[in-house]
């Protein structure tokens, strides 16, 4: 049964069954865990994460595609929330009415993206998606009175998901529970529906015809698969899924911004989590999304230590100083594309 | 109609037939001026955008020969542009304690003696790392593009934050030559020094290249080697020896574009590559990838329409690249002067 | 044998090549005699074009030794095959379009400006090369753009011509005039490997023959006595060649 929950992916190897269960474990019992805000944010965005990579893994590992425009989506999904919360209140239903709204936003504009330039060749759909990317952010920062500019927008959620709400008189197992709570698992059951359903769609034969295409398209083409097609409704399932995470990272923080969602750092964050992860593996996504948010908020503390620790050694300190953890995962990154391409999972999978 | 085969034909250089493009640049620039007004006004934006046009012309003509001719797409293209930035800034900071060879009480002469070197430091800075880079990241993802759009941006990436160690996160001011400070008046018409400068070495670099690649035997190997590689192979010539040269000229020529962008900032950040990268490939886009004409005339049109934007309808001008892109992608799909392989 | 062998200038020996997870080749041997036109015939897909592929160092031979003049070059790179002597024409003519024919032309021509006399020559063969001379070889019609390629194949002596299907979609005067040319060449002395799917081409000028099926070879001999054996013809290539004009 729990085979079929995961949609017959097994992970293949003991070590990283042992990881994910772990990830999920930690996940579900966050709030009873590591009290304390910081935990809580760094778990809620793993989850969200965790929905965004594996939504860009499915573009990037089974499909063969590489686009910008993963944080556009997420920004849609973002901004769906924010911007209905704004106009429309914070009831349920203008909630609901907003994520729809994203969503339908995304899918739209994932297949006119899909079918105009999927024809072309790989390099010239990513510098679309580049300069499309781009033109939503400049959009978003511009149109202040629609999208709240550069500031973004706060909102409050419905009163049942607000932290004033206590749900509870005492504490459970060391933890309040609030709306705060109930938001988080929201947020984490969220995630791993979409997760799972992203499991089955790669694993149906769907997800089989799109490895063939990214396999060899010529040979897909001539056995009667319209590439372009099931390109872009790729394309549109990975948008769905990033509007979707920014839904739930929206729903999260109360608030939307170009910041948080648009920026490119983010993609280029996605693109090392979903190569060091692994690519084409979706596990890869779970592990990279993370291993990396993880160490964005505790290794840097780590770095600084260290980097004091050798203050009189030449280009040493300049090199751990906590802002260089991109250069190091940088390198990383490089070298997996060389020689991991299924990043950690593969290498796992192998032993 | 004119042939198709024709328009595409004319290959690298941009179609010796085909007035379509350069109409266009034409127009919109006598298009503008009702809407801008004056006179003074209009030549100011309109040398302004020249300007901006030459120097973007000089960062993407490399790239789009690379991409032409080897079929790479390299994304650490915007960190050829910063490392030249940086190298030729550097060299500039150096020379300006040491020679006072930028100040109010400088000569022409003593200021080309500084502005040559950081040109130079610039163009080779820049080359030497295209040449890093084709031999050790490049070469062994040749034919992948998956992978070389991600070995690349991972390249990008790391030679970004190489620069934020070896010279640190923050602005560095860029002492430009005296001389190329201030402006030219005519009347009531003022005109910088420093776009004049821009507009000259850009055209310097256009006519170069166009005059290596129509009469030089050099050139005639490129332009047949962008149609159809494995047939020159064929004839006898290593194209792979070919590849290297054009990268480092390609290397060269963005650092060059990025000492240009840097001094006309006033100054350099790590990141000014990765952002004026956006630009570059839209550019790249427009211009039909492997055809430097292209890359001109699509530069120009970019430069123009920033700076007219920006002065008519300020909203939209941070797009107006992006708007640009898709105008002309719906007129011409493969970019104003396409070169032969789809 | 070992004379037919040492008086042949081109020898395969037992050659595979893999295209992906394709075998295309499957063992092919056979050589082209020193100064013959050697045809090399067969149904579509049997491999013939891969053969000269090979030969030319496009495709990579993944078993097996391929011999010019005596040098293996089995391994060798494709500009290191065009310095020993070795032209290829290719089945979609290989011509840059962006170029002039001159262009075309003076790139071919790797040792220099190419001899007057020789142009000539070459003009005397295809005179639309004369007259386009300054013309985007884009331009040019279809046939006029074979006669390029087989004009920049033979603008400075070579010793071993590679041509792959030089009279695909030509007009019958124009087969004639490529006859002609192909007629003048063998005078000349050059040996050449010619793929053909026009028997009244293969006729005329084949010395000798070599039929290719799946990738092997499954005949060799002279094209005199295949021309007279109708039945062997049929058993061959799936039907009488007569039919093919």
């Amino acid at each position: 049964m729990l085979i079929r929950l995961i949609s017959g992916d097994r992970p293949r190897s003991r070590v990283l069954t042992a990881l994910l269960l772990a990830v999920l474990i930690a996940l579900l019992a966050a709030p009873f865990l590591l009290p304390g805000t910081r935990p809580l944010n760094v778990a809620a965005k793993v989850a969200v994460f965790i929905v965004l990579v594996a939504s860009y893994d499915l573009l990037l590992g089974y499909t063969g595609i590489v686009s910008f425009a993963h944080t556009m989506f997420f920004g849609i999904g973002g901004y769906g929330v924010g911007i209905a919360a704004a106009k429309w209140g914070t009831g349920w239903g203008a909630l609901a009415a907003g994520v729809v709204l994203a969503v339908l936003l995304s899918v739209v504009l994932a297949l006119v993206i899909g079918l105009l330039s999927l024809r072309v060749r790989a390099i010239f759909f990513a510098m679309i998606t580049l300069a499309v990317a781009s033109f939503f952010q400049i959009l978003a920062s511009q149109w202040s009175a629609f999208t709240g500019g550069e500031d973004g927008i706060n909102f409050k959620l419905p009163a049942a998901l607000s932290p004033g709400n206590r749900l509870l008189e005492e504490q459970l197992w060391g933890a309040d529970i609030t709306g705060r709570t109930l938001t988080y698992y929201g947020v984490v059951l969220g995630a791993l529906v979409l997760f799972l359903a992203l499991l089955r769609i790669v694993n149906s034969p769907f997800g089989r015809v799109l490895q063939a295409i990214r396999e060899n398209e010529f040979r897909a083409e001539a056995l009667g698969y319209r590439t372009v097609v099931y390109r872009s409704v790729a394309n549109g399932i990975a948008a769905v899924g990033a509007a979707a995470a920014g839904v739930l990272y929206a729903l999260w923080l109360r608030y939307t911004g170009p910041a948080t969602t648009l920026s490119f750092d983010i993609m280029i964050d996605i693109l090392l989590m979903a190569v060091i992860g692994g690519m084409g593996t979706l596990y890869g996504a779970v592990l990279g999304a993370a291993i990396f948010v993880v160490a964005q908020n505790y290794l840097q503390d780590l770095m600084k230590l260290a980097s004091g620790a050798l203050e009189g050694w030449p280009l040493l300190p300049a090199l751990l100083h906590p802002d260089r953890w991109l250069l190091c995962l940088g390198v990383l990154f490089i070298v997996c594309v060389y020689y991991f391409p299924n990043g950690i999972v593969g290498k796992l999978r192998r032993n | 109609m004119q042939s198709n085969e024709g328009a595409g034909a004319a290959v690298v250089i941009g179609s010796r037939f085909d007035w379509w493009p350069l109409a266009i640049l034409a127009a919109i620039m006598l298009a503008a001026a009702p809407f801008i007004g004056s006179l003074p006004t209009w030549v100011t934006l309109t040398v302004a955008g020249l300007a901006m046009g030459m120097m973007i012309f000089i960062m993407a003509s490399g790239l789009t020969l690379v991409f032409g001719l080897m079929d790479v797409l390299n994304f650490a293209h915007g960190a050829f542009i910063s490392v030249g930035a940086y190298a030729g800034a550097s060299v500039l900071i150096a020379l300006k304690v040491s020679l006072l060879a930028t100040g109010a009480d400088s000569t022409l002469w003593s200021n080309l003696a500084a502005l040559i070197p950081a040109l130079l430091a610039a163009m080779a800075a820049s080359g030497a790392l295209g040449w890093f880079f084709e031999r050790v990241v490049i070469r062994p993802v040749y034919g992948d593009h998956l992978k070389q759009i991600l070995v690349t941006m991972g390249g990008l990436i790391v030679c970004e934050q190489l620069i934020d160690v070896l010279w640190g996160a923050d602005q560095i001011p860029v002492p430009v030559p005296w001389t190329l400070t201030g402006a030219l008046t005519f009347g009531d018409i003022a005109v910088e020094r420093y776009r004049v400068f821009a507009v000259v070495v850009g055209a310097a670099v256009f006519l170069a290249l166009w005059l290596i690649l129509s009469r030089t035997r050099l050139g005639l190997l490129i332009r047949a080697g962008v149609e159809n590689r494995e047939m020159v192979e064929s004839l006898g010539y290593r194209i792979r020896r070919l590849f290297v040269g054009v990268f480092v000229a390609g290397s060269a020529l963005a650092g060059l574009g990025g000492m240009m962008w840097a001094m006309y900032q006033g100054s350099v950040t790590p990141q000014m590559g990765m952002q004026v990268l956006v630009v570059v490939f839209i550019v790249v886009i427009i211009g039909g990838l492997g055809s430097v004409g292209g890359c001109f005339v699509g530069a120009l049109l970019a430069g123009l329409l920033a700076n007219y934007t920006g002065y008519v309808l300020p909203k939209l001008a941070l797009g107006s690249n992006i708007l640009l892109m898709v105008l002309v992608l719906l007129w011409r799909p493969r970019g104003l002067y396409p070169v032969g392989k789809a | 044998m070992a004379d037919a062998v040492a008086n042949s200038l081109l020898t395969l020996a037992g050659v595979h090549t893999h295209i992906s997870q394709y075998h295309i080749l499957q063992g092919v041997d056979f050589s082209v005699a020193r100064g013959g036109l050697t045809m090399l015939l067969g149904r579509n897909g049997a491999g013939k074009t891969t053969c000269l592929r090979t030969v030319m160092g496009l495709w990579r031979a993944s078993k097996g030794a391929i011999h010019c003049d005596g040098r293996d070059i089995t391994h060798a790179a494709t500009p290191e095959l065009a310095h020993y002597g070795v032209a290829y024409v290719p089945e979609n003519m290989g011509i840059f379009a962006g170029l002039t024919v001159r262009e075309n032309m003076l790139l071919a021509a790797r040792q220099g400006p190419p001899d007057d006399q020789r142009l000539e020559w070459i003009f005397g063969l295809f005179p639309a090369m004369k007259k386009f001379w300054n013309g985007l070889a884009g331009n040019l019609s279809g046939g006029q753009k074979q006669m390029l390629a087989v004009s920049r194949a033979i603008v400075e002596p070579r010793a071993l011509l590679l041509v792959d299907e030089p009279t695909k979609g030509l007009a019958p005067a124009m087969v004639a005039a490529m006859i002609e040319a192909f007629r003048e060449l063998k005078s000349k002395g050059t040996t050449m490997l010619v793929v053909e799917q026009n028997f009244h081409f293969a006729r005329s000028l084949g010395d000798d023959v070599a039929v290719m099926d799946s990738g092997r070879i499954v005949h060799t001999g002279a094209m005199a006595a295949l021309a007279s054996d109708t039945a062997l013809q049929t058993r061959l290539l799936g039907l009488s060649l007569e039919t093919h004009q």
